[in-house]
């Protein structure tokens, strides 16, 4: 039951929606405070580039290195996305240009390049990696084993992350704060909330938690080091956030989704179906379209739009 | 002390010129001291780009072939930007230029050079318009933001190009000669459909010249006529382009068409130019990213459809100086480093045209209350 083709193709979902799920989380807490930040693809390669810098070059117990070389990832993606938030924040430039400048700038043929070539990174498979635990020895139970116990340290985080993230922007006063922050700025400023330091903590978390994204790949999923390792993962992170009304819980659904689209090609390959894989590749990218219009349309745009002030410079004089 | 940014009620004309230039050299030190740390000689770096890039023997050639697809792109985004249009699916909308103009090519075996250029130019450019109306026509009658939209259509388009080559028996691919049975490829297009080049010593591209061209008429479309005009009113306010009773839809249904004709017009020229044929490979086409570049470019031109064409042939040489150079001593990665660092640092220095800038002693020191400090 557990070879059957849905529980095979549910597993590979969770394992290949696993970063998407991280740098979408990530975009959600840049979004929610108003700040759209178009260089997710560059921050996940940045993370990548520099986890597995980390994991080939710090010595130690597997286990240990692994988490310092999330760290690390973690760090690299906050690094480049400050650059981002300065250019925003405080020089209040244009957010989608400065997005896609940040993707260049850190992207495949950009600085993540760099550092692969200059640290030595390519050709050299991975020290040490994440491989799937079974949690609670529930592995090889019926259906929900392979899916839900027999997977990596990075996917367990994630869960965690997901529930963190609900009750942070739902529960708590710095979680409301931000959401006044983004939907509408100059209310917030009136009370005393600081929108620049909100804005630039929530888009150094995204880019925080991008860089762990960016590591799933380069740490459990092709645990080695190519230029552009992320193959267009970060578009699909902007559009997943999108295709969850901002909900972080959504985001969980929508990122395995996506990712089971793009494991089944694999996986149907595999049991000899000659199908042209270019259509399922397709399918995440048009379902990104096709729940786009749908959002858009009247009724769900007032009861799930996005943040009022999303992509909009604030500037205390000009009210 | 602390900084004060204040709104230029007036912006002196020099600054429009100083700033950018500014720009560009402080882009070019932070590079300098990346390279420094990275132990590189930035002096001999950059001397050898500029050499590669337009002073060897050819390179100022190749850095005009380099820049014929930018130009293209770079006006596609210029002309969509303009209106805050955000279309971002110049590479899609180049795939299907592509599709488009090969098509063309293929049917009208036989014809005249001139036939067949004119026709390939029509059907690229058909052709990326009709894909950058899909993202147009969401955003116009459904308003559904066209950022992602045309962004994840760059995906199925680049899809759609390799299924025809590598996973079908389309009317594109080649499916008879010797080679075509050894690696999937698109059928050869006829000699006829070759497009000319200009010049001896500096050689320059057909599709260059189109180019320049459709950059004067961007110019006199954009700022000469009514339709002009209009566009820019929709894009400073909206709400004053409504009142007046200005037809907004099918603004942005022309907007997004001519954006996307110009992208198409760029996958044409790769075609008639230099490819002769429908390129699938992921090393062909599709590696570049010359959509995506084209942003760059019409940022950096202020989306000004001259100041494009200049643009163009300067990433043209910085992306042949980067495969020129290419190899052990060259660090890889460097031309986009470069290309997004001078994105920022220009972006950035937007801010010293439109504000001004004051240091300012703090009167209020005293009775500040403590939440206002860093301010």
């Amino acid at each position: 039951m557990n070879n059957s083709i849905l529980v095979v193709v549910i597993a590979s979902g969770v394992a290949y929606g696993t970063p998407l799920l991280f740098a979408a989380l990530g975009e959600l807490l840049a979004e929610r405070s108003g700040v759209l930040n178009l260089g997710v693809e560059g921050m996940m390669l940045s993370g990548a580039v520099m986890g597995f810098w980390a994991v080939q070059r710090i010595g130690g117990p597997g286990g240990t290195v692994l988490l310092v070389a999330v760290l690390v990832a973690a760090l690299a993606g906050a690094a480049v996305s400050l650059l981002f938030a300065f250019i925003v924040i405080t020089l209040r430039a244009n957010q989608i240009v400065s997005g896609l400048a940040l993707t260049i700038f850190a992207g495949a043929a950009g600085l993540s390049s760099y550092l692969g070539n200059d640290l030595g990174l390519a050709d050299a498979p991975a020290k040490h990696q994440f491989a799937p635990v079974d949690l609670f020895d529930l592995g090889d139970a019926p259906i929900v084993g392979p899916i839900l116990f027999e997977q990596t340290w990075l996917v367990y985080a994630s869960w965690a992350l997901v529930a963190l993230t609900a009750v942070y922007l739902s529960r708590t006063r710095p979680g409301l704060n931000v959401r006044a922050v983004g939907e509408s700025p100059q209310t917030a400023d009136a009370v005393g909330i600081s929108v620049t330091a909100y804005r630039y903590a929530h888009v150094l978390a995204g880019g925080a938690l991008a860089g762990v994204g960016g590591a799933c790949f380069s740490l459990a999923l092709t645990p080695q080091w190519v230029d552009g390792i992320t193959g267009g993962a970060g578009w699909i992170a902007i559009a997943l956030v999108i295709f969850a009304f901002w909900r972080p819980e959504l985001c969980l659904v929508g990122a395995y989704f996506f990712g089971a689209f793009q494991a089944l090609p694999f996986t149907l390959q595999a049991r000899g179906v000659t199908l042209a894989p270019e259509l399922f590749q397709a399918l995440p990218y048009v379902m990104t379209v096709v729940v786009l219009v749908v959002v858009s349309s009247g009724i769900a745009k007032r009861r799930l739009g996005a943040p009022g002030a999303l992509g909009v410079p604030f500037v205390r004089e000009e009210r | 002390m602390s900084l004060r940014i204040e709104r230029r009620l007036t912006q002196p004309r020099w600054l429009s010129v100083a700033v950018p230039l500014g720009s560009l050299v402080v882009a070019f030190v932070l590079i300098a001291v990346v390279l420094l740390a990275t132990g590189h000689n930035p002096v001999t770096t950059y001397r050898d780009m500029f050499e590669a890039a337009f002073t060897a023997p050819g390179a100022l050639t190749q850095t005009l072939i380099g820049a014929t697809p930018l130009l293209f792109t770079g006006l596609a985004a210029a002309a969509a930007f303009r209106m805050n249009l955000f279309n971002i699916g110049g590479e899609g909308q180049l795939y299907f230029g592509a599709i488009g103009s090969s098509a063309a090519g293929l049917l009208l075996v036989g014809q005249s050079t001139t036939v067949l250029i004119a026709a390939m130019i029509a059907a690229g450019m058909a052709a990326g318009a009709a894909w950058a109306l899909i993202p147009g026509f969401l955003r116009a009658y459904l308003s559904t933001n066209e950022i992602i939209t045309s962004l994840m259509l760059n995906y199925v388009a680049g899809l759609i190009l390799t299924y025809l080559i590598f996973d079908s028996h389309s009317y594109w691919r080649d499916t008879t000669s010797a080679s075509a049975a050894v690696f999937p490829v698109g059928k050869a297009l006829p000699d006829a459909a070759n497009w000319p080049t200009l010049g001896s010593g500096v050689v320059v591209p057909f599709g260059l010249i189109v180019g320049v061209a459709a950059a004067a008429l961007l110019w006199v479309l954009y700022s000469r006529t009514r339709f002009g005009f209009e566009v820019q009113v929709m894009s400073d306010s909206p709400r004053a382009a409504r009142y007046s009773g200005m037809r907004t839809r099918r603004k942005i249904l022309a907007v997004m068409a001519l954006s996307g004709a110009l992208a198409g017009l760029g996958g044409a020229s790769q075609v008639g130019d230099f490819l002769h044929t429908l390129d699938a490979d992921p090393k062909g086409l599709r590696a570049y990213g010359y959509g995506y570049t084209g942003i760059v470019v019409a940022a950096l031109a202020r989306y000004n459809p001259f100041a494009v064409v200049l643009v163009a042939v300067l990433l043209g040489g910085l992306q042949n100086a980067g495969s020129a150079l290419q190899g052990p001593d060259f660090p890889s990665g460097l031309v986009g480093v470069m290309s997004g660092m001078i994105l920022f640092t220009t972006l950035g220095g937007e801010l010293l045209i439109r504000y001004r800038v004051r240091l300012q002693r703090r009167q209020r020191e005293a009775v500040a209350p403590a939440s206002e400090g860093g301010r």
